[in-house]
């Protein structure tokens, strides 16, 4: 997977350091530690109530302590997608996986990527391989990378990728050391010239600092890439949210990635790439000023380098030239040559509300890469057999601030079930969100497009029914989730009606190609029912006027001549 | 070969030549509605203002124009072989056309109406019959009929049918008449025709009572003309006072209908006049009554805005207006309130006494 560290780090923003000293002590332990703590306090609290003994300020204060994330996620790993075995398969190689294309894609390389899932001997367990060609991770990167939490490139900046926190892989390493108690293992070559790393490493819970259990230089007979071992407690299943799913919906948004899928039965699937071209390269931006809320502007008052509050405001801002900021600090009252850590919260207010209050620019958006048109339609082929397929990209639109830009594509007809109801594909960064579809203001979109006008049938408020694929793909700096776990895009209404322009524009596609074949087998059926009434025009007038059989049949091919001419 | 079998091989045969000519067959109708009627105070009729629908053999027409050539077909073998076949056997006879067969019976009663009007001829002339009863006669009339099977000449007496009624047969052209009767009675409903017919009232008033059943049918109609032409006999109508018995059943009686004026010349009593119900006489007789409803209001208007009968006449429109007025209807069962034999006794004596002031 994704050897950008950058690339990396964002997405899953492991953010957390880890501490080599960790090393000794065993994850095991360290995880017992807090949970048998709780237990005691609480029975420490029933016994001094029941003494009536209150606690003291000291008392709480011996058990007052930091938390380390990584022990706040292993009691909340349904915060991160390991609510169940079978979920936690899927998140592990989706985490492996959108690193690897984010690395890839960074690194310009057209992504070969393989899973690999291996039964272990206990039937419970599996272990995932992700491999990919992409550009590797340093040496000296690797064990943050992947053993520390909220570690990463990709948290920081504003630019569109998959992952966005930093949280990812690692906290599947962390499912799998707390599943199985075995290390994630990670091999990593940058160059042909230099040799491959190999790691084994484990994450101290408590510090959140990896531990490197091993470390050695092996040979690796690829050219650059890295591959991700990670051993787990999961469930193996087929269909619905499945891993192939996810690999089969990853293929349509991705055209230009090629995927390797061995099953745990041996079987292997691939997944080939339609098209060469990778995504165009996206460029970062700052924040536009419209979507930073008062803590964050105070934040970055503080932390600025800009010695006055004009070149702060133009230079941390996207849109805001020095005129405008100008603008906003004499309507803000604040002199415009004031430096920024000085401005006192009152000021700040009276800054943020100046903002709100200036008429800004929308943000630049060349941070997007849609996925195109074609290559949407392209996607769709590969993966889905159907009569009809059709695309649309929308511009670039801004929600709080931040830039995005909805994609949407339909595949109707071919061998999809014309009697169930539609299947929506939701994507955002190209990534397919395949849980909890209710809550997502794209699935709310495709429910309130009035599909009825587009020549389907839907029933009030539910999904339109036929042989209809709906795909909706959200591209954006920052896409907004409702959980860490990225299952579902929060319901802005710029987003929701963004999606449903871009349903209907394909909407209106669709209606044209079913009517237009409705009017195809609407021809068929006249041409069958006028050879049904031809015969009796002959046989009436063959008795009317004493014709012989060949009159008969001459007057059948007449008038089948005439008729089929005439209805074009 | 008769007449009409040449007319309907005629029309193949243009059929054919277009086709061969590889262009769409045509075949011509008259319109057959109200609005393609003209009353013509002279003849005394309805008649075709030539209006025409023309129905070309298309994809959307070409089921219809099948059966119509192929109900043409049957026309023609009926015609030749002297055979009738009613409506509905004509219906069951379709059944042998595999997709063309006919799936309710008013789809071939309307094909047949087709071709009659294309010949402009009535139907049983192409050996179609109706199933529908042709009405009653009772009275001072001798029909001569043939027996079906020697055509042996066959004098019926409608004075011997006791308490029933000579029933009209479906085609009535091969009868002949004689009669002393002074004039003839068309009566609406068979319980006032009992009423009438109980108690005698054709040798009383020297008349001959028909009982026409609601609207009456072709054949009845054709046989009061008959009687009416060849008898020199007056007709007056007798029927409720509301817009269904004046339009409904009395002028189609008098002119024809709409739907039937190709062949209206034939089917009508242009001499026919309406002795009542009317709506003066709802006054004068102090009539029960009951409200107009939706319908008859709707008929009514219809009558004055559409009807070139009514149109025509203006003691008809005054009427109409006069019962509009008065927003009631009366039917002709409503002497009873007097005296069960007061239509006898009173009403029909005293309406007679003066025909010459029945509407026209």
């Amino acid at each position: 997977m994704g050897k950008a560290g950058k690339k990396r780090v964002k997405k899953k923003t492991k953010t957390v350091k880890k501490k080599t000293t960790a090393k000794k002590k065993r994850p095991s332990t360290r995880k017992s530690k807090p949970e048998a703590k709780k237990p005691e306090k609480v029975v420490e609290e029933i016994a001094s109530r029941e003494l009536k003994i209150h606690a003291t300020a000291e008392d709480m204060a011996r058990r007052q302590r930091e938390i380390s994330v990584a022990e706040f996620f292993t009691k909340n790993r349904h915060l991160l997608g390991f609510d169940n075995p079978r979920k936690a398969l899927l998140t592990t190689i989706k985490e492996g996986v959108d690193n690897s294309l984010d690395a890839c894609e960074e690194g310009g390389i057209p992504p070969d990527v393989k899973v690999v899932i291996t039964p272990s001997e206990d039937e419970d367990r599996f272990r995932v391989t992700i491999e990919d060609n992409g550009p590797g991770v340093l040496k000296k990167q690797i064990p943050k990378i992947f053993a520390k939490l909220l570690y990463g490139s990709k948290f920081h900046r504003l630019k569109m990728s998959r992952g966005q926190q930093g949280i990812g892989i690692s906290a599947a390493g962390m499912y799998g050391q707390l599943t199985t108690g075995k290390p994630i293992a990670i091999t990593s070559k940058i160059s042909r010239n230099k040799p491959a790393h190999y790691y084994e490493l484990e994450i101290d819970t408590k510090r959140n600092e990896p531990r490197i259990i091993v470390d050695e230089q092996i040979d690796w007979p690829v050219r650059r890439g890295t591959k991700v071992e990670i051993e787990l407690e999961a469930r193996f299943q087929k269909g619905r949210q499945s891993v192939e799913e996810y690999l089969e919906q990853t293929a349509i948004a991705n055209p230009h990635v090629s995927l390797e899928f061995v099953t745990p039965d041996g079987e292997t699937k691939l997944y080939e790439r339609a098209s060469k071209e990778l995504p165009v390269e996206t460029k970062e931006i700052k924040p536009h000023p419209y979507g930073v809320e008062l803590g964050v502007l105070i934040k970055m008052l503080h932390d600025t380098k800009a010695r006055t509050l004009q070149s702060f405001l133009h230079s941390d801002f996207s849109r805001i030239s020095s005129r405008v900021a100008k603008m906003i600090c004499e309507q803000a009252k604040v002199s415009e040559r004031s430096r920024p850590s000085r401005i006192a919260r009152q000021e700040a207010n009276n800054l943020f509300k100046a903002i709100n209050n200036t008429k800004i620019m929308n943000p630049p958006t060349d941070c997007l890469s849609p996925i195109g048109e074609e290559l949407i339609r392209a996607g769709l082929k590969k993966q889905i057999e159907a009569d009809f397929y059709t695309s649309v990209t929308r511009p670039p639109s801004v929600y709080r601030g931040n830039p995005f830009q909805i994609e949407a594509g339909l595949a109707y007809g071919g061998s999809l079930p014309g009697d169930k109801l539609a299947r929506v594909l939701r994507y955002a960064n190209r990534v397919p969100l395949l849980y909890q579809q209710s809550a997502c203001a794209i699935t709310r979109s495709v429910l309130t497009t009035g599909w009825r006008n587009y020549a389907l049938q839907q029933s009030a408020g539910a999904l339109p029914t036929g042989p209809l694929i709906i795909m909706v793909h959200m591209a954006s700096v920052w896409v907004p989730f409702t959980s860490e776990s990225k299952e579902a895009v929060a319901h802005y209404p710029e987003i929701v009606k963004e999606v449903r322009l871009a349903l209907q524009e394909c909407g209106r596609h669709l209606a044209v190609f079913i009517r237009r074949r409705r009017k195809a087998a609407e021809s068929e059926r006249k041409k069958a029912y006028i050879h049904k009434y031809i015969p009796h025009i002959a046989i009436a007038l063959r008795e009317m006027l004493e014709l012989s059989d060949r009159q008969e049949k001459t007057i059948v091919t007449q008038l089948t001549d005439v008729l089929e001419r005439s209805r074009t | 070969m008769s007449k009409l079998a040449t007319r309907i091989k005629e029309t193949a045969t243009s059929v054919r030549s277009r086709i061969q000519r590889k262009g769409k067959p045509t075949l011509s109708f008259p319109l057959r509605s109200l609005s393609n009627v003209k009353y013509h105070p002279k003849k005394g009729f309805f008649e075709l203002k030539g209006k025409k629908k023309t129905r070309t053999l298309t994809v959307a027409t070409v089921k219809t124009f099948a059966q119509t050539l192929r109900m043409m077909s049957q026309a023609k073998t009926l015609v030749e072989d002297d055979e009738i076949m009613t409506k509905r056997e004509a219906y069951y006879v379709s059944k042998n056309w595999d997709e063309a067969r006919f799936d309710e019976q008013p789809e071939s009663d309307t094909v047949i109406d087709d071709i009659e009007a294309l010949f402009q001829v009535n139907r049983e002339q192409l050996g179609f019959i109706p199933e529908e009863k042709g009405g009653e006669i009772a009275g001072k009339l001798i029909v001569i009929d043939r027996e079906p099977d020697s055509g042996k000449p066959l004098r019926i007496d409608c004075t011997k049918f006791g308490s029933g009624a000579y029933s009209i047969p479906i085609s009535v052209e091969h009868l002949k008449f004689e009669t002393k009767a002074k004039f003839i009675l068309a009566v609406e409903t068979a319980g006032m025709f009992q009423r009438l017919v109980k108690h005698g009232y054709w040798r009383t008033a020297n008349c001959i009572l028909v009982s026409m059943g609601g609207v009456p049918t072709r054949a009845c109609r054709r046989f009061i003309r008959r009687l009416a032409d060849e008898l020199k006999l007056p007709v007056y109508a007798f029927v409720d006072c509301d817009p269904y018995g004046m339009f409904n059943i009395y002028r189609t009686l008098k002119v024809g209908s709409g739907n039937a004026a190709h062949i209206n010349r034939y089917f009508c009593v242009p001499t026919a006049t309406f002795l009542g119900v009317t709506p003066q006489d709802i006054v004068d007789y102090k009539l029960p009554t009951h409200p107009l409803k939706e319908i008859d209001i709707k008929r009514a208007t219809d009558a004055l805005k559409n009807d070139p009968f009514v149109q025509h006449y203006q003691p008809w429109r005054d009427a109409i207006k006069q019962l509009l007025d008065m927003g009631v209807r009366a039917e002709q069962q409503a002497f009873a309130v007097h005296n069960l034999n007061y239509v006898i006794e009173h009403y029909l004596p005293e309406k007679l006494a003066a025909s010459k002031k029945f509407l026209p």
